[in-house]
Formats: structure tokens, C-alpha cells, sequence
């Protein structure tokens, strides 16, 4: 498949590993952002590949784990009412709320719907005019030009019963986030090459020169990856600290500006509260008044729910790049796919969860030493 | 979630409420796509596509720019090749 495929060749992947080989003089920690890219990471085993020293921690780009507890009550005590058709995105169906989960929901009656795009949801209420049709805006940057255009689309069709639950959240802020902690390990970043498909990375270049660290935004296959840590390193060893892109076949410096004019008409940046975390001043979108029709979150006046996030789990840590998934007692024990206690298990983007797709919770914390095996003749 | 492959345009359409739509092809499967933010891409291109919306064309140069700086590297890396070590090739073995 064209555009794929040539970003997958084990020869040439073997040729960028010998070249940051070459490269590496002392140890570094770099961070991916994207969950994406941690899932590519982790399936290859990049981070396996990588010299000694060299440490891949696991960002909190995943929206579905970042998605606040407090959120997702909310689309619950929405999808629960009687006359609501919720759709969501496939991810979010099994992320536990306080009491279930979306999935256990529908099982009990609740009309809730999978849909692909959420352009899909102005058909739904189109063909249910005496239902509510809401949908749950969760996402980055990514996904914010397909969400207003659904929100722009159904003011210009008419469209009254359709509204969006918005949980939108952004990709600088919660890295300035965590290069402000005291607990910081994070010295490089792999950004988010399709968040900046959309938004560009100038706006990555005054976090780089700030807290001076190399940003080199990168893209989901695994030669990308390799590249783009390849550049990172490159930068700290000769001490450079710039912005770099290694995706410009879809990434360019200022970005999709007919994407981020749609978006500014209908949304504008707040504060959000980020599952794991906490608040992040000024790190999500919400619907501007002129769209307040719009808003699930007004309409049916779930705004009063505040959920805590129980301190159970070290998900917080993880989406710092301070603590890894096998760090966690409860990892691969009490926490699996199946029950996830904590943001990064219940999406598959999500590090524990990567980790656990991928067999490392039944692994060593340090990586296995090869064994010299002797060979047998056929 | 942020996932978004490309997929090659076969044809673009100004649907009944008047949004640019087109019909793309990844790798066998034929989707729906909303071009609207797409306004430069001609049939034939290929889009970056996330949630049914074509977020970006791929750039057929930057991409091949991109693999001959990879295939450079590769002539430069021919002598010091490491090779992908076998416990890490398999990930069924448990601790021992």
C-alpha cells in the first residue's frame, strides 16, 4: 500500500539503528506524544532497538485515556436519558465511568451508536427528528476539524436535534506540562505528526526554545519513528534544540489552515481537566456561544457532575514519561483490557494496554539478554 | 486515535448539502471521504484521512525525498549492520 509499506522495510530499519548507534555518546530520554506512536513502538519494538541509555517514555496522546472520569460520567448521564441516540467513536464504548461503562449501557437499553466520523451522526438525527442525537467530541487537534465541521454543517442544514458532549483536548500545553514538573525525565520529544498536520509546528517552536529541547514532529510507521528519534538524538548530542520535521510528506510549518479556520469559528481554547492528570489551564477546546445550541453539556445540564479520579492506579505518572507500565504492581494483575483500573489501559493507544497487547507484562523489566544458541542442522 | 492513513482519491462529488465528498481507496476497501479542508486535491492524489475527513494530500516528492535520504543512510550503515537480537524477535517466552 503506497505510502505504507516503504515506511515498514526491516533492511532499512536496520540501517537507521546502526546509525543511531553511531550516534549515541551518553544516555537520553525521549518522549513519543502520540499513543499512535507508542502502539507502533511497542508492536515493532523499537525501543528494544534502540542503544542502552536510550529511553522511550510513553506521552499522554491518547485522547481516549486522557479523557477526564468526570467527562465520561457525563456522556453516561446523558446516554441514559430517554429519547437519546449517544454515538461515540468504537474506542470509548469500554472506558469505565464510575458505575459502567458505555458498552454495559447499551446492554441495559441505552440507544448507543459506533459511528465512523462524526459527520455521520447529522444522518442519524435527520432520520430520528423526534430523538436528541448526541455525539462524544473527544480528541486532539486531529480530530477537531471533523467535529466543528459537524457542528457547522448541522447549523447550515437546520439540523436542531444534534448537539456534541465536547472533550477536546491539546497537544502543547500538556507537554509545557510536563516539562514544567519537578519530576521531569523528558529531554527530547517525537510530536504529534498528525496533530500538526493539522495545527503545523510553529506553535511547538517557543516550547523548544523555552526549555530548550529538540522537537522533531514524527510520523506512525516504524522507519518514521526511527528517523524521527534518529534526529532527536542527533540534536542532543550536538546540543541543538530546534523544531525539526521529519513527516513533511503530510506536515508543512503553518499546518491546514482551512481546517484551523473552521475550527476557530466554532471552537475556543479552555481550561480541561486531562484523566490522570488534572487540570491543564488552557489546554482544551469548547464551543464558542454562537454554537451554544450545540453544546450536549448545556442542553442537558450535566454540568453540576464532578467526579474525583480515585488515586489507585500510577496512570499519571505513565502519561508523564515519569513511570513506565511494569513500574505498577497492579499491571497485568489486577489492571488488564479487560479491567482496566486507571487511563492507560482502557484504549489500546494507551501504554499499559500497548504493553499488555504486546506480551510485556508476561516479560522481565530489563530486556532479556540473547542467548547464544547453537545451531542445529537440518 | 489520532490514527489517519492515506488513502488514493477516485473520485470528488459536491453532495445534496453541497459538501465536497470524494470516494477513496486504502488498500482494498473503498471509503467515504469529506475533502472540504482539501480544497487543492485532484482525483488520483493520495490523502491523509482521519474520522472520513481528508486532513492533508501526500506530497509524492517530500515522501520521496524522505525514503532516499532512508536509502542514503542504508549505503552509509552497509559496514556496521547490528542484528535485531533473537529475544526480541519472539515475545512468547516468560520470565525465567
Amino acid at each position: 500500500m503506497k505510502y505504507l509499506d516503504e515506511y515498514r522495510s526491516e533492511d532499512l530499519a536496520k540501517k537507521i539503528v546502526a546509525e543511531i548507534r553511531r550516534t549515541v555518546k551518553r544516555p537520553w530520554v525521549l518522549m513519543e506524544v502520540c499513543g499512535g506512536q507508542t502502539h507502533t513502538i511497542v508492536k515493532y519494538g523499537i525501543d528494544r532497538l534502540l542503544p542502552e541509555g536510550v529511553e522511550l517514555v510513553h506521552g499522554p496522546g491518547c485522547p481516549v485515556c486522557v479523557t477526564s472520569l468526570e467527562m465520561i460520567d457525563k456522556a453516561h448521564a446523558i446516554a441514559r436519558r430517554p429519547g437519546v441516540i449517544f454515538c461515540s467513536f468504537g474506542d470509548m464504548l469500554r472506558v469505565p465511568g464510575s458505575d459502567a461503562d458505555l458498552l454495559i449501557m447499551k446492554s441495559r437499553g441505552a440507544d448507543i451508536r459506533v459511528v465512523y466520523s462524526p459527520i455521520d451522526c447529522l444522518k442519524i438525527a435527520r432520520a430520528n427528528p423526534a430523538k436528541q442525537v448526541v455525539f462524544f467530541a473527544i480528541g486532539f487537534e486531529t480530530t477537531a476539524p471533523a467535529n466543528a465541521m459537524a457542528v457547522w454543517q448541522a447549523r447550515q442544514q437546520g439540523i436542531k436535534n444534534f448537539s456534541i458532549l465536547v472533550s477536546h483536548v491539546l497537544v502543547p500545553p500538556a507537554m509545557a506540562s510536563i516539562l514544567q514538573s519537578p519530576l521531569n525525565r523528558v529531554q527530547g520529544f517525537l510530536g504529534p505528526g498528525h496533530v500538526c498536520t493539522v495545527m503545523g509546528y510553529h506553535e511547538y517552536e517557543p516550547i523548544a526554545a523555552r526549555f530548550h529541547v529538540p522537537i522533531v514532529i514524527t510520523g506512525f510507521e516504524p522507519l518514521d519513528l526511527l528517523q524521527g528519534t534518529l534526529m532527536t538524538l542527533q540534536q542532543l548530542e550536538s546540543g541543538r534544540a530546534d523544531v525539526e520535521n521529519q513527516y513533511p510528506r503530510v506536515v508543512k510549518r503553518e499546518g491546514n489552515r482551512v481546517a484551523q479556520e473552521l475550527m476557530k469559528q466554532v471552537f475556543e481554547v479552555c481550561d480541561r481537566k486531562w484523566r490522570g492528570v488534572g487540570l491543564i489551564p488552557q489546554s482544551g477546546y469548547r464551543l464558542r456561544k454562537e454554537f451554544c445550541a450545540y453544546d450536549a453539556e448545556q442542553l442537558f445540564d450535566v454540568r453540576q457532575i464532578d467526579t474525583q479520579e480515585p488515586a489507585i492506579c500510577i496512570s499519571g505518572l505513565v502519561l508523564q514519561g515519569v513511570k513506565k507500565p511494569h513500574d505498577c504492581p497492579a499491571f497485568g494483575k489486577q489492571c488488564t483490557p479487560d479491567h482496566p483500573l486507571g487511563a492507560t489501559m482502557v484504549s489500546a493507544e494507551g501504554a499499559c494496554a500497548a504493553y499488555f497487547a504486546y506480551g510485556r507484562h508476561l516479560q522481565s523489566l530489563k530486556p532479556v539478554q540473547p542467548q547464544v544458541v547453537e545451531a542445529v542442522p537440518a | 486515535m489520532c490514527l489517519a492513513i492515506p488513502g488514493k482519491v477516485l473520485e470528488i462529488e459536491t453532495n445534496s448539502e453541497g459538501v465536497r465528498m470524494g470516494r477513496a481507496h486504502f488498500g482494498g476497501v473503498v471509503k467515504q471521504v469529506c475533502l472540504e479542508y482539501t480544497p487543492e486535491v485532484k482525483t488520483g492524489d493520495f490523502v491523509l484521512v482521519h474520522v472520513g475527513f481528508a486532513l492533508s494530500k501526500v506530497d509524492e516528492e517530500e515522501a520521496a525525498r524522505t525514503y532516499q535520504l532512508l536509502e542514503e543512510m542504508k549505503q552509509l550503515g552497509e559496514l556496521d549492520v547490528p542484528e535485531i537480537e533473537p529475544a526480541y524477535a519472539t515475545q512468547s517466552e516468560g520470565p525465567p
